[in-house]
């Protein structure tokens, strides 16, 4: 083995001293020659794997194509920034298709296992050479891979940030009906972060609007859990401390039911059925009385 | 720190301006108690705005405030407690039961004057809302 193998280094004596560089040129050079075949087999393979289910197969051609070349040229140049913009835009492009994590990194595994076999292929007859190629292939290709999964999970996570914000900024209105009258409507589950957000919002409501009553609405909410319920309990009694009342509308019969079994104080809970009720409630403590002046137009007298 | 006692018209006005120990809490507690009835005072405001913590031990002490005046025939009202006060308050379980709060000095005011004509309508037998 040793003898073979020092034959083998001596009269290749010349390459054994060129670069990383020069033999990811060769490496390079052998993809380019192979392209067609290469990102074939990589398609096909993509297709058994059954990744990227939720695209087509000229679809899968054509990212897997230009994938492969900028995979290449990322090995050519050992520069990453084209790839990262490129894996950026891909992401951008296929995450509202459904694609997930797992396809994305598996794929790109792919191609590497796909390129690497090729590489075998190429070299079987030359363990050193082999080594020698794979020496400057690896740590490359392995960072392209990074490169492209860190990608896809930013962008991913760019998308998620921009959902919550938005979430965020819808979930808890607080709209001034009458002078120091607020309603707070309330609309889908409220988990703890948001219950949060709603205690601050409508504690804050009070102070600048300078509320003495506030209508907190949940026909939208379908139940909530007993921390939430706790919470919201807890909200109004601050509310109290604000010299505000808080009157609470709208309960499903399932938040009834989590209200009486965390066994809240119903001395310190104003609820009423409906907004309407909650309203015309509030009117009343704010000394309003709401008069009918005619008889509403297009009705007969 | 001694809280200042400012008197105007039937009312006491106890303005905290900085977090208070313990022992000025029960300070003020006696002081008030004490001067309610020297100035014949009808209502006593404690505005806490400038306190960002309100513990246990001054919640006690505001709510004795409350209850003693009651015993001495006038009306209190703690004023201006800040969004984020109240709900660490209300999250330790200080819920100044049976205390009056108002958002701040001026509602103080109103709620004092009008629960000062509500009595007077109960005392001349009329109805009152």
């Amino acid at each position: 083995m040793s003898s073979s193998r020092d034959l083998a280094t001596t009269t290749r004596s010349e390459p054994r001293l060129e670069s990383t560089a020069s033999r990811l040129r060769e490496l390079v050079a052998h993809l380019r020659q192979q392209r067609a075949q290469l990102r074939e087999e990589w398609a096909r393979l993509i297709t058994e794997a059954k990744l990227l289910t939720a695209m087509t197969k000229e679809e899968i051609f054509a990212e897997a194509t230009s994938v492969y070349d900028n995979y290449v040229e990322a090995l050519e140049t050992g520069t990453y920034e084209a790839l990262q913009t490129y894996a950026r835009n891909l992401s951008e492009r296929i995450i509202p298709r459904g694609v997930e994590t797992h396809e994305v990194v598996g794929i790109v595994l792919l191609l590497r296992d796909v390129l690497a076999r090729s590489l075998f292929a190429k070299y079987h007859e030359d363990f050193t050479e082999l080594n020698r190629i794979l020496d400057a292939y690896e740590p490359a290709a392995n960072r392209i891979a990074i490169t492209v999964a860190v990608g896809f999970v930013q962008e991913r996570e760019r998308i998620i940030r921009e959902q919550q914000e938005a979430i965020r900024e819808l979930s808890t209105p607080v709209l001034q009906v009458r002078e120091r009258l607020l309603i707070l409507p309330i609309i889908g589950v409220i988990d703890p972060q948001r219950a949060r957000q709603l205690t601050e919002q409508l504690l804050r409501g009070i102070r600048t609007n300078r509320a003495k009553v506030v209508v907190l609405d949940i026909t939208g909410v379908p139940y909530i859990d007993s921390p939430v319920a706790n919470h919201l309990v807890q909200t109004v009694e601050a509310a109290r401390l604000l010299g505000a009342t808080v009157i609470v509308t709208g309960l499903s019969p399932e938040i009834a039911q989590t209200l009486v079994n965390i066994g809240v104080d119903l001395g310190k809970m104003n609820t009423v059925g409906d907004l309407q009720g909650g309203i015309e409630e509030a009117e009343r403590l704010l000394g309003y009385k709401v008069v009918l002046t005619h008889e509403p137009a297009g009705e007969p007298a | 720190m001694q809280v200042p006692i400012l008197k105007q018209g039937p009312y006491l006005i106890a303005t905290v301006q900085s977090a208070l120990t313990d022992d000025d809490l029960k300070q003020l507690r006696d002081t008030l108690v004490d001067q309610i009835s020297q100035v014949r005072a009808r209502g006593v405001i404690v505005d806490v705005t400038a306190l960002d913590v309100i513990d246990s031990f001054a919640t006690r002490t505001l709510r004795d405030v409350a209850h003693m005046i009651r015993l001495r025939g006038a009306e209190t009202v703690i004023v201006g407690i800040q969004p984020e006060v109240a709900f660490s308050m209300v999250k330790l379980g200080l819920t100044l039961e049976g205390v009056a709060t108002t958002l701040d000095l001026e509602e103080g005011l109103r709620y004092l004057q009008r629960s000062g004509k509500r009595k007077v309508q109960e005392h001349e037998g009329r109805p009152h809302r």
